[in-house]
């Protein structure tokens, strides 16, 4: 099967996804054909060194999202603490305060939804370890969009609750462990250049 | 294709919102007010959003609901208490200087806000000194904000913001619990005009000091964004003040030429004096 050309890949993760962040992104070359979308449950403290702890290791650029950027490639976008990160289809980012969902905010779920919408079937979209069902909701949507599931495998993931959930909802996602999905995500590079 | 379609439809539903009843969220950035229409979608149980239209058009209950999906925002008293610890170290000290202020709180949704830029002014001496706006395009948003009712489960987090905000008093002072809801005192209301205004297609709002408009402009698309921006220019006197959410900036703006940066990390702008 002939699939759609990935644009995009969006992570997801909770407990323990920094730690998954470090392996599967390390190895990603500064000239990454792809972007990279990334919301985490973080404490909602305005100020989050996230995105500098994770440049810290990386070759490619990391850095908070903000409001009606656009997307480059090589770069890796974290949801600032407390505001839901969303992506449009014109390809620029969104943040919005809408109600948590979940109890978090930002949401793996709002996150994924409207990767489904602006991607279709040309998204990867990917849940971490993590202790809650955030996730599941917006993995299955990008799997009725035809965009390509993976989950962290639970039996491996720090935290299992958030991929075992995101697999009960989409049994059809690929289940892989970190060294996997860093091999994944490379390859997919390649794919991606044509 | 399926969302072609949808997007198709959500146009149409804005359209109609707008021909008919006179709210415009055509230039609302997509993604957000999409999902916003798809949770009312599916809280009314409409099949489609077609289906949600033809409702909204025929019959007059279904509007309330839609609006108050795309417009109700919940906040907290004294959001971002360094924001507020800015405005109270920094900003007063030029209000000061004014023998009488205006604040306009745009886009004030339940009144957070306004009460807590009063409760501020007035523990910094200058609430009696001060006509304060807040404005909304939604009536359910509005009576809620004049009534100054919330649930008191919320009350601990407000109280540790005001207090991380350099709150001189003590927040209990303000309001009364009953029920399982805080009643915040009239008093505080007693300088505050609520008032219906639409940021985007109502006009100049009259000679403020300093303008607080957070967590709205992100909603909107970037056109949108420069008419509120030069909206709020105009509305502000010469080297007054206009504060933003932690995530808003003037940066990509059109608008930039009118502000300088006055408290860039607070994201607090103060209009150029010529």
């Amino acid at each position: 099967m002939n699939r759609a050309p990935i644009k995009a890949v969006v992570i997801g993760g909770s407990a323990g996804a920094l730690q998954a962040l470090f392996t599967i992104l390390r190895d990603l070359p500064e000239n990454y054909a792809l972007p990279i979308l990334i919301t985490v449950h973080l404490p909602p403290e305005r100020k989050s060194i996230f995105a500098e702890i994770l440049q810290s290791k990386c070759q490619i650029t990391v850095r908070e999202a903000q409001d009606k950027e656009s997307v480059s490639i090589g770069t890796a976008y974290i949801a600032p603490p407390d505001y839901h990160l969303l992506v449009e289809k014109e390809g620029t980012l969104a943040l919005s305060s809408d109600e948590p969902v979940l109890h978090s905010r930002p949401a793996i779920d709002v996150l994924f939804e409207s990767a489904a919408d602006a991607y279709g079937p040309s998204v990867v979209g990917i849940v971490l370890s993590g202790a809650n069902a955030d996730g599941a909701k917006g993995l299955k949507s990008i799997e009725n969009a035809g965009g390509v599931t993976i989950v962290e495998d639970p039996g491996t993931a720090y935290a299992s609750a958030m991929p075992q959930a995101a697999l009960d909802t989409c049994s059809e996602a690929f289940v892989f462990s970190l060294d996997q999905l860093a091999v994944y995500l490379k390859n997919l590079e390649g794919e991606s250049r044509i | 294709m399926n969302d072609v379609l949808e997007d198709l439809e959500i146009r149409l539903l804005l359209e109609a919102l707008y021909e008919r009843y006179h709210y415009d969220f055509r230039s609302y950035a997509q993604a957000s007010i999409k999902r916003r229409l798809r949770q009312v979608r599916e809280k009314l149980g409409f099949p489609s959003f077609s289906a949600m239209l033809e409702g909204l058009l025929h019959d007059t209950t279904v509007l309330p609901h839609v609006l108050g999906y795309l417009t109700v925002q919940v906040s907290e008293m004294f959001r971002d208490p360094t924001y507020f610890r800015a405005i109270r170290e920094k900003v007063i000290p030029h209000l000061r200087t004014y023998p009488s202020l205006k604040v306009w709180v745009a886009g004030c949704s339940t009144g957070e806000e306004v009460h807590s830029l009063a409760i501020l002014f007035r523990e910094e001496g200058l609430e009696q000194r001060t006509m304060f706006y807040a404005t909304d395009i939604s009536q359910d948003a509005l009576k809620a904000a004049s009534s100054g009712i919330y649930g008191l489960d919320r009350i601990k987090l407000f109280t540790q913001n005001h207090q991380r905000s350099g709150g001189k008093s003590s927040l209990s002072d303000y309001y009364s619990a009953a029920y399982g809801m805080a009643s915040f005192d009239k008093t505080l209301r007693e300088r505050v005009v609520f008032a219906d205004h639409s940021l985007v297609t109502d006009a100049v709002f009259g000679e403020m000091h300093l303008i607080s408009c957070r967590n709205v402009l992100i909603y909107f698309d970037r056109t949108l964004q420069d008419r509120t921006l030069k909206l709020f220019g105009d509305s502000l006197v010469r080297k007054g003040f206009l504060g933003l959410g932690a995530k808003e900036s003037l940066r990509f703006s059109n608008q930039m030429g009118s502000f300088l940066d006055f408290d860039k990390e607070e994201r607090i702008y103060q209009k150029r004096g010529s």
